[in-house]
């Protein structure tokens, strides 16, 4: 199988300059200035069907388009290297990697977009991955490929890298866009959209590691190419994080569409143990779970929107047939419990809300009407607030009782007998004691 | 313990602000170096951000409070932070976390009163690919996280 990025994932190596160039490295950043105008660039691009890999799937060569080039004002980039979306671990391989890929898809976005200044904002806890980026930004400034007339071409780009400080709503574009002026992370209300009004109120180009990271390869192969190597209206491939209950977990890089199946199965090894498969998130932890019987699902933002759930950013958790769905879903929504910002009250309420519920459940308390509650706390969560945090929120908190509502209901009833009868209600951390049902997942 | 700004810590911060399109843009880079210096962010230094940044105090305030990775008092010598979410969670991460705070005698969230250690439950590190896994201090990610791991990294 054809690898891209990723035959660049050599296990504790790192590509620098060097390496780096001796392997197709800077030709395309070099060839950009030559080859192409801004217009025809963002048309190749287009024509690649590159999405948009941070989770939403936008097109990217559409999004660029929507970038007013006539305000007077400068244009920023910003690169999103939060990667905050449990479950998702792929940036850090790329910028641990291959940091250089990076920085000329950076180079190549920023010359069809006029920009020169451009942000990576990192998530803070990626210490190691952040020495890296600002080695090899350091490398690229002293051989002339970033600051002034780069590449002798007469175009001038500055690279700043951010680091973020522990907030997983920096990562929604708005929030980092706050966060990068200097503020509490708090997603701004759109429209006006960042393209148009985005950082220091300037029109701004936001976009994922990974979208960046394709963009070399989609010059130097050429846009049909690409787009022929995935699916319908999804060009090119994606890395794929793998995790959870599988033989072997890591980053697997496949074409859009791909079948679930087969990731688990051919790539990832299987189940662990030879268990049986459960349950499976596809698209990080916001996205909607699958039961086993939906599998045969090709892995593009189209077919998994179609099936109910969403690609998101390809963050695979890969349940076996000892996991506890309630606990699943406890955890699951105490991270958005802690992570919502407090600004929409169905977001924050909502949230908190929510986990109490499950918290109460898992303890032993449940009651056969919580199932419903639940539901209808999810029907005002989604799509009332600023942010589409909620909206994640809202697709695990549906999905899970719907797909598993026996298990739902029997751990309700059972559980209550457990304690009545043997009284061990007891716990830590809100999850119950070894020995119960729900200590399977732990 | 003197949290005071020496010449040459103020000319990093300086090339520091001196990347950004407004003074106040740079405040979480700014706290962050101060807090690799320092080890926590005092109510003085806080004070004196917001004084170099040319903005209220309170505005510091906010940016301390929303985000998990700055501290406000000292943390212990050795930092444990175990990952609780969904992967982690699916291998085992609360009996890790249950082990630690049992061996540590204190709840995840607290420092040991001798000031030694300090234990966070945290969310996702963008690392489930090792899970169950925990951040050593504040750059070394360890995986496949055991009751003995714990123990070997309590004892080093
Ligand atoms: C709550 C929330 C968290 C997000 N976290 C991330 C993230 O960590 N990394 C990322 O690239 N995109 C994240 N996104 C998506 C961004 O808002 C945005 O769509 C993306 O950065 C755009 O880049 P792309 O078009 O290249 O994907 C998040 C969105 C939401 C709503
Ligand atoms: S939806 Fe939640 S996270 Fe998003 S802005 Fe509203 S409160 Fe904040
Ligand atoms: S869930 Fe623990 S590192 Fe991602």
């Amino acid at each position: 199988m054809e690898k891209l990025i990723s035959r660049y994932f050599r296990p504790g190596h790192t590509y620098w300059m060097a390496d780096y160039e001796r392997d197709e490295g800077y030709e395309q950043a070099r060839a950009v200035f030559d080859k192409y105008d801004a217009k025809s660039l963002i048309d190749e691009v287009k024509k690649a069907n590159l999405r948009g890999l941070g989770g939403a799937g936008f097109p990217a060569g559409v999004k660029w388009s929507f970038v007013p080039q006539d305000t007077g004002k400068p244009v920023y980039l910003v690169v999103n290297a939060d990667e905050g979306e449990p479950g998702t671990f792929k940036d850090k391989y790329i910028i641990r990697h291959v940091p250089h890929l990076l920085l000329e898809g950076i180079i190549i976005a920023a010359y069809a977009n006029n920009v020169h200044k451009a942000y990576i904002y990192i998530r803070g806890e990626y210490v190691q991955p952040y020495l890296i980026l600002k080695k090899a930004l350091e490398e690229a400034y002293a051989k002339g490929y970033l600051g002034r007339n780069i590449f002798g071409k007469g175009y001038d780009l500055e690279v700043v890298i951010h680091r973020g400080a522990g907030a997983y709503i920096c990562g929604e574009e708005t929030g980092l866009l706050e966060s990068l002026e200097g503020k509490q992370g708090k997603p701004r209300l759109k429209p006006p959209f960042p393209a148009v009004v985005g950082l220091f109120g300037c029109p701004t180009v936001i976009n994922n590691v990974e979208t960046l990271s394709y963009l070399p390869f989609i010059l130097r192969r050429g846009a049909e190419w690409f787009a022929d190597l995935g699916s319908e209206k999804n060009g090119g491939m994606r890395l794929f994080s793998v995790s959870g209950h599988v033989e072997k977990p890591g980053v697997y890089e496949l074409p859009m569409g791909v079948p679930l199946s087969e990731i688990i199965y051919t790539h990832a090894g299987g189940i662990r143990g030879g268990r049986e498969l459960k349950a499976v998130v596809p698209g990080g932890l916001s996205a909607a779970i699958l039961r086993a019987d939906e599998i045969g699902v090709g892995m593009d933002f189209d077919q998994l929107r179609a099936l109910g759930t969403m690609a998101g950013s390809a963050g695979v958790i890969v349940m076996d047939n000892t996991t506890c769905m309630v606990t699943a879903l406890m955890v699951t929504m105490r991270f958005y419990a802690h992570e919502s910002c407090g600004q929409c009250s169905p977001c924050r309420e909502g949230t908190g809300w929510v986990y109490r519920i499950l918290k109460r459940i898992c303890e032993g308390h449940g009651r056969a009407a919580d199932i419903d509650n639940m539901a209808d706390i999810c029907s005002f969560m989604g799509g009332t607030t600023i942010c589409a945090l909620a909206d994640g929120a809202a697709m695990p908190l549906r999905s899970y009782p719907q797909k598993f509502r026996p298990e739902f209901e029997a751990f309700i009833e059972k559980r209550r007998t457990e304690i009545e009868t043997d009284g061990s209600g007891e716990l830590s951390h809100g999850l119950p004691k070894r020995g119960t049902q729900a200590r399977a997942i732990l | 313990m003197n949290h005071a700004w020496t010449p040459e810590i103020k000319n990093e911060l300086d090339a520091i602000v001196a990347k950004y399109e407004t003074k106040r843009a740079p405040i979480l880079e700014i706290l962050r170096t101060l807090q690799e210096r320092f080890g926590y962010i005092t109510k003085e230094t806080e004070a004196a951000v917001g004084k170099y940044l040319e903005i209220p105090a309170i505005n510091v305030r906010e940016v301390m409070t929303f985000y998990t990775l700055f501290y406000a008092k000292p943390r212990g010598k050795k930092c444990l932070r175990v990952c609780r979410t969904l992967t982690c969670a699916l291998l085992g991460a609360a009996d890790l976390v249950e082990h630690a705070e049992q061996k540590l005698g204190i709840k995840a969230g607290e420092t040991t009163p001798d000031g030694e250690y300090s234990l966070y439950a945290v969310e996702c590190l963008g690392a489930c690919e090792i899970a169950p896994m925990m951040q050593v201090d504040d750059d070394e990610y360890v995986g496949a996280v055991t009751k003995e791991k714990i123990d070997q990294v309590i004892k080093r």
